[in-house]
């Protein structure tokens, strides 16, 4: 049932980024070409996405638990530090260059299309590798302490 | 560089699905519907339970443009105007800065900005400007 309900939510995603043109890469670098050949749709993708997320989050985190779980996994931090605002930065720089993000290229796998599995892969590469920095960091840091 | 035509209509359709996905995952598993979270919780889960609904999801998504040809007769158009060098550089790049960020555009710039995060607003508007500044440097400066 949980794993019937989280497919089928994928699946609604997936239509949306399909539909919304997130999975072509051409038509997100276009977005941020706001001096050349500018294409604003990517705008409306985030703001039809942030209407119903607003409006629907409103409702769902007034109810006391989740309808399959026993929590609300919600990231409760809300102060910036440097991994936050360097991290963000540098996906920024990543996602101008290749013209993906997690979100457009996941759905776009399906596709078939051999750039994508090649973007992903490399995607997956940078978790890993940034997972390494990060178990290196966290010794350090115990280390020192 | 490929000239793409304004699709205003579709894509507000497009992302009211992806809100309504990221609305129906809160209320059922109460989970942020992220997809950099989703993708690098399956390297590092909790227990199986944890990766069995990540797996599901992604197969959901990965079945999005299939659902979809099922109703139009095509899959969505993915034109790529990069080369492989920069597909590789660019997706290493992305993977290390969503992990140390924390998000990409669906979890902070959807989710997080809809719970009016102060981390996932200052998120979105880093990577969204740095974002338009690389495209700008790429087509406007190197001229490639």
């Amino acid at each position: 049932m949980r794993l019937i309900t989280t497919y089928l939510i994928g699946l609604v995603f997936g239509v949306g980024i399909s539909i919304s043109g997130m999975a072509n890469p051409a038509k997100v670098l276009n977005f941020f070409d706001v001096a050349g050949i500018w294409d604003p749709s990517l705008g409306f993708v985030m703001g039809g996405a942030l209407i119903v997320t607003f409006i629907g989050y409103r409702y769902v985190l007034k109810r006391p638990t989740p309808m399959l779980s026993q929590t609300f996994h919600l990231p409760g931090r809300r102060d910036l530090d440097l991994p936050l605002i360097g991290g963000s930065a540098v996906f920024g720089i990543g996602w101008g260059i290749a013209g993906f993000c997690p979100g457009g290229a996941l759905p776009a796998l399906g596709t078939g299309s051999v750039d994508v599995w090649i973007f992903v892969a490399a995607l997956l590469a940078g978790i890993v590798i940034a997972n390494i920095i990060q178990a290196a960091m966290a010794r350090t840091t115990q280390a020192t302490a | 560089m490929i000239e793409t035509v304004f699709t205003p209509f579709q894509s507000l359709f497009g992302g009211a699905l992806i809100g309504l996905a990221a609305v129906l995952l809160m209320a059922t598993v109460g989970r942020v519907m992220g997809a950099a979270g989703i993708l690098s919780g399956l390297l590092q889960p909790q227990d199986f339970q944890d990766w069995s609904w990540r797996a599901a999801a992604l197969v959901g998504m990965i079945s999005g443009p299939a659902a979809l040809m099922l109703v139009t007769g095509e899959f969505p158009a993915v034109q790529v105007p990069v080369s492989t060098t920069m597909l590789v550089i660019g997706g290493v790049i992305v993977g290390i800065g969503v992990k140390f960020g924390a998000g990409c555009t669906s979890g902070h710039g959807v989710c997080g900005m809809a719970r009016l995060s102060p981390r996932s607003i200052a998120a979105t508007t880093t990577f969204m400007l740095t974002t338009g500044l690389t495209v700008y440097v790429i087509r406007h400066i190197l001229g490639t």
